[in-house]
């Protein structure tokens, strides 16, 4: 049952709207390199036909890029209009990236992507080339530092509390520049969106070799496809491990309960291939374990042992107990011209945030029991079986893209990728990366639960002073207006494929627009 | 740390007006382009003009926005915060605008049928419209401050509603800012298009530009006469803590004319806005576009630096706290952030610039509706 309060609603309304967005972003980001590789095979080799794929794939990168954009302002709003006290708790270092990821990266790929469509006979080949590239850095600069924001997020390092503007602030931005989170987050994501670009120009591909349709356009394309997938999708897995060890010194909890590992184990820890982890009890039914594995990702060692749930939420109960004093400290100074943390309670700041997780119990939070401590613990403890199963699908599609890939590589090196059993199963594999893309962000985002930056600041207490009525609005309206547009963006991208690359004769255009347009 | 506190506060604030006018200059004849395209084409070839004097451009205008809101959430936190939650539906109709634009643009000319067309047309208008009012509408809210207060805490609780926000005062800003966009979008217009198109828009933007200097005409009287403006008592420390809390704030008939009485120099913005009107006007009526975009820009310029001017140094004042205004000197960032922040726009903007002025300077030229019936390389 839900309760519609602001916090669920406006959990909600991020929650679709951040998953809504990422339909069009991997795209973005693979499709406008695969269109700049594609672009600089034409330019090396002169020959028309890698011309005409890259205009064609430009179209369909057109429609899904203007959707990316359009959806992504909604990304940068709800910041302040949902989360107005995460927003002034931490913009002393979130905006930052934020902020640089528009002048450094949102001004290049929109400033140039308007060239790339109207630029074709204005510049010369080797400057339109260069403006594609220019598309495709941008897109990836902007993945850049909006991960670098959300790994703060998820390990929050150079900043600390000022208990006069009652906010953290930045200590040391070279910290969140180069957090170890950020790094092969970067990596992972848009080696993901890479896999995402492969997969929608492969399968389009095949569609059109099994209909005996484009087929020199189809099959370079197809070609260039498979290689950069397979590269990536490699790409993918290994930083997604990457990844997971980061995330094991820092989100201990998170990978605990990916595992659905209610105690320790002696190290190293087994990988849990199969299970149903039930909450209730506590323990996960019909585990079917990889020995040593667990304990190697995580810890990249024989001998560290990976925390299980049960001793991690003893740490937290203890974490908020900590916190308590900090907090009384906080209730009587903070805000004041003169308030300096007394040396003696710096310890105690630390886990401040441990001890906010308390006012979801009680607003009184100094008086609360050792049952409502414990409770407050418990709560540290994310959805462990939709982490379980997310995680899992996620990599099991992740080593499906490896082998698809590999596959279509071989082939392709032996010009035998006309193959219809191949072909039909690369164009029903089209939707699969968008599902393990969107299965990452759960993993990351709601395994990232109850808190909003992790061990500073619970989700419940980031929203906006808004009535529930106005999210609920905003809620249902975006649900509505997302659906249509959806509708549309489908309806286009299906039309066009339907159309097909255009070979063009010099001189006049008639790119698939014009001739929809004329 | 080479600057202190207080000046990098001031040149933040400077910061945020310069990328505000940035916005409004740029995406500004976007906005004002979609505003007149019920009004000034007269078929689909004329309407095909318009949207592709502004089709390789408006993506890169947008960011501005984009960034605007990106350095406020970096600079000014409080304000981000408050203002945003605060205007909660606001924001959701300007957001909702946005997001139609570029769909309307992108989709539009991607099916052949009228109908289709038709509706996405109106679309845009509105997507150019409703920005265009509510931005003005919260700038006068702005003079008129808004109810919201915090708590010790600094938690916000802002106690007011979208029907507040849509009182007289703030609805004359809200024209004022739909006239000068169209100013904008017009004198564009002018200077990118040819024939009937460029001569009906010449007719609009200079009709927006007198009605722009009658509104501000209006809205000036009104905020010295019949607004109570709001003052800082007794001392702030400029490189304080940024805690809105600890000052007191004052309301006094004409204070919003403070700033013009202690600095007279500053009175340059309202002249600017006010001469880059007229000579807007002028322009379009002699026939020379490009000066017309020339003046009207730097009449937006003069517009929202009179805004800054007479704000100052109010961001955000609160009518039912005063104390709890947010201000230059209490709602910024760190003076690290500041910094850092500061590093990063001064290394960029001028990057960004050049690339846009190489960008502009490829597209030179005026779209024709000769060009549109050849099917020349325009994409919408």
């Amino acid at each position: 049952m839900l309760d519609l309060d602001v916090v669920t609603l406006s959990r909600l309304q991020f929650a679709l709207t951040a998953l809504y967005h990422f339909l069009f972003v991997p795209l973005t980001l693979g499709l406008s390199l695969l269109l700049a590789i594609m672009e600089s095979v034409y330019v090396m080799t002169g020959r028309t036909v890698w011309r005409d794929a890259t205009k064609f794939w430009g179209t369909l990168f057109g429609i899904n890029f203007a959707m990316g954009v359009a959806t992504g302002v909604t990304m940068e709003f709800q910041f302040g209009t949902n989360w107005g006290h995460y927003s002034h708790y931490v913009g002393d270092i979130f905006g930052a990236p934020l902020a640089i990821e528009g002048l450094m990266a949102f001004f290049l790929e929109a400033t140039f992507v308007g060239l790339f469509f109207f630029g074709w006979k204005r510049l010369s080949k080797v400057q339109h080339l260069v403006v594609t590239w220019l598309v495709a850095l941008g897109s990836n600069f902007s993945a850049l530092w909006i991960l670098v924001a959300n790994s703060w997020m998820q390990n929050p390092v150079g900043s600390h509390f000022n208990p006069q503007t009652m906010r953290m602030e930045l200590t040391s931005f070279a910290e969140v520049l180069f957090n170890p989170v950020a790094q092969s987050k970067f990596v992972h994501t848009v080696s993901a969106g890479y896999v995402t670009g492969a997969m929608f120009v492969m399968s389009i591909g095949a569609y059109y070799m099994l209909r005996k349709r484009h087929r020199d356009i189809a099959r370079r394309s197809l070609t260039v496809a498979a290689s950069f997938g397979l590269a990536s999708a490699l790409s993918v897995v290994v930083l997604g491990d990457e990844s997971g060890y980061t995330a094991g010194f820092n989100q201990k909890m998170k990978i605990a309960a990916i595992e659905a590992m209610w105690e320790t184990e002696p190290p190293p820890a087994s990988f849990t291939l199969f299970g149903v982890p039930d909450i209730a009890s506590e323990t996960t039914k019909y585990e079917v374990k990889v020995p040593w594995m667990l304990g190697l990702i995580a810890t990249r060692s024989i001998d560290t042992p990976v925390e299980g749930i049960k001793p991690l939420v003893a740490i937290a109960e203890q974490r908020i107990r900590n916190g308590l004093p900090g907090y009384r400290w906080l209730e009587k100074e903070g805000g004041g011209q003169d308030a300096v943390v007394p040396a003696e309670l710096e310890p105690a700041m630390r886990d401040l945030g441990y001890s906010f997780l308390l006012k979801r119990i009680r607003p009184d939070i100094e008086n609360a029991s050792d049952d409502q401590i414990h409770e407050a613990a418990l709560s540290t403890i994310p959805d462990v079986p939709v982490l379980f199963w997310s995680f899992r699908i996620m990599v099991a599609l992740g080593f499906y893209f490896i082998a698809l890939f590999g596959i279509a590589f071989y082939l392709a090196s032996k010009r035998r990728c006309g193959k219809p059993w191949f072909l039909r199963m690369v164009m029903f594999s089209l939707p699969l990366p968008w599902i393990a893309a969107e299965l990452g962000w759960v993993v990351a985002e709601y395994g990232r639960q109850p808190w909003i930056i992790d061990g500073i600041l619970p989700t419940f207490l980031g929203v906006s002073n808004v009535p529930a009525t106005n999210v609920l609005f905003s809620l249902l309206g975006f649900v509505l207006f997302y659906s249509v547009l959806a509708l549309i963006d489908l309806v286009l991208i299906v039309k066009y494929v339907r159309i097909g690359p255009q070979a063009e004769d010099d001189g006049l255009s008639t790119q698939p627009v014009q001739t929809a347009a004329n | 740390m080479l600057l202190d506190y207080g000046t990098l506060r001031l040149i933040w604030w400077a910061l945020l007006g310069v990328l505000l006018i940035g916005f409004a200059i740029m995406d500004g004849f976007d906005l004002g382009v979609a505003m007149l395209h019920p009004f000034v084409p007269k078929n689909e070839n004329q309407r095909r003009v318009l949207l592709n004097t502004i089709g390789p451009v408006w993506e890169g205008n947008q960011v501005w926005f984009i960034l605007g809101g990106g350095a406020v959430f970096a600079a000014w936190p409080l304000l981000y915060a408050a203002s945003f939650s605060g205007f909660y539906l606001a924001m959701m109709l300007v957001l909702i605008g946005l997001i139609l634009r570029p769909v309307a643009l992108t989709f539009r000319g991607k099916m052949e049928s009228l109908a289709w067309r038709r509706s996405w047309d109106w679309v845009f208008f509105v997507s150019g419209l409703v920005p265009s009012l509510v931005f003005g509408v919260a700038f006068g809210n702005l003079l008129l401050g808004t109810p919201f207060h915090f708590d010790k805490t600094l938690q916000l609780d802002y106690e007011g509603n979208l029907l507040g926000l849509l009182n007289p005062f703030a609805l004359l800003c809200g024209i004022t800012s739909i006239a000068m966009l169209t100013m904008q979008g017009a004198s564009f217009l002018a200077s990118k298009s040819e024939g009937e198109v460029a001569q009906r828009a010449a007719l609009f933007g200079d009709r927006a530009a007198i009605g722009l200097v009658a509104l501000l005409s209006i809205a000036g009287i009104w905020v010295a006469f019949g607004l109570d403006g709001f003052v800082l008592q007794g001392a702030i420390d400029r490189a304080g803590p940024s805690n809105p809390l600890w000052k007191s704030v004052g309301r006094e008939a004409g204070g919003w004319l403070n700033t013009y009485r202690h600095t007279p120099s500053s009175l340059a913005a309202p002249i600017v806005a006010y001469l880059g009107a007229l000579a807007t006007a002028f322009a379009l009526r002699k026939g020379s576009p490009k000066a017309a975009l020339l003046c009207s820009s730097a009449s937006v310029a003069g517009v929202i630096t009179t805004a800054g001017f007479t704000l100052f140094p109010f961001l955000l004042p609160s009518s039912s706290h005063p104390d709890h205004s947010l201000t230059v000197w209490d709602a910024s960032s760190s003076q690290t952030t500041l910094m850092l922040m500061l590093v990063a726009a001064l290394f960029f903007l001028p990057i960004v610039l050049a690339y846009t002025g190489w960008v502009f300077h490829v597209l030179r030229g005026p779209v024709t509706e000769a060009a549109i019936e050849r099917g020349d390389d325009y994409h919408y």
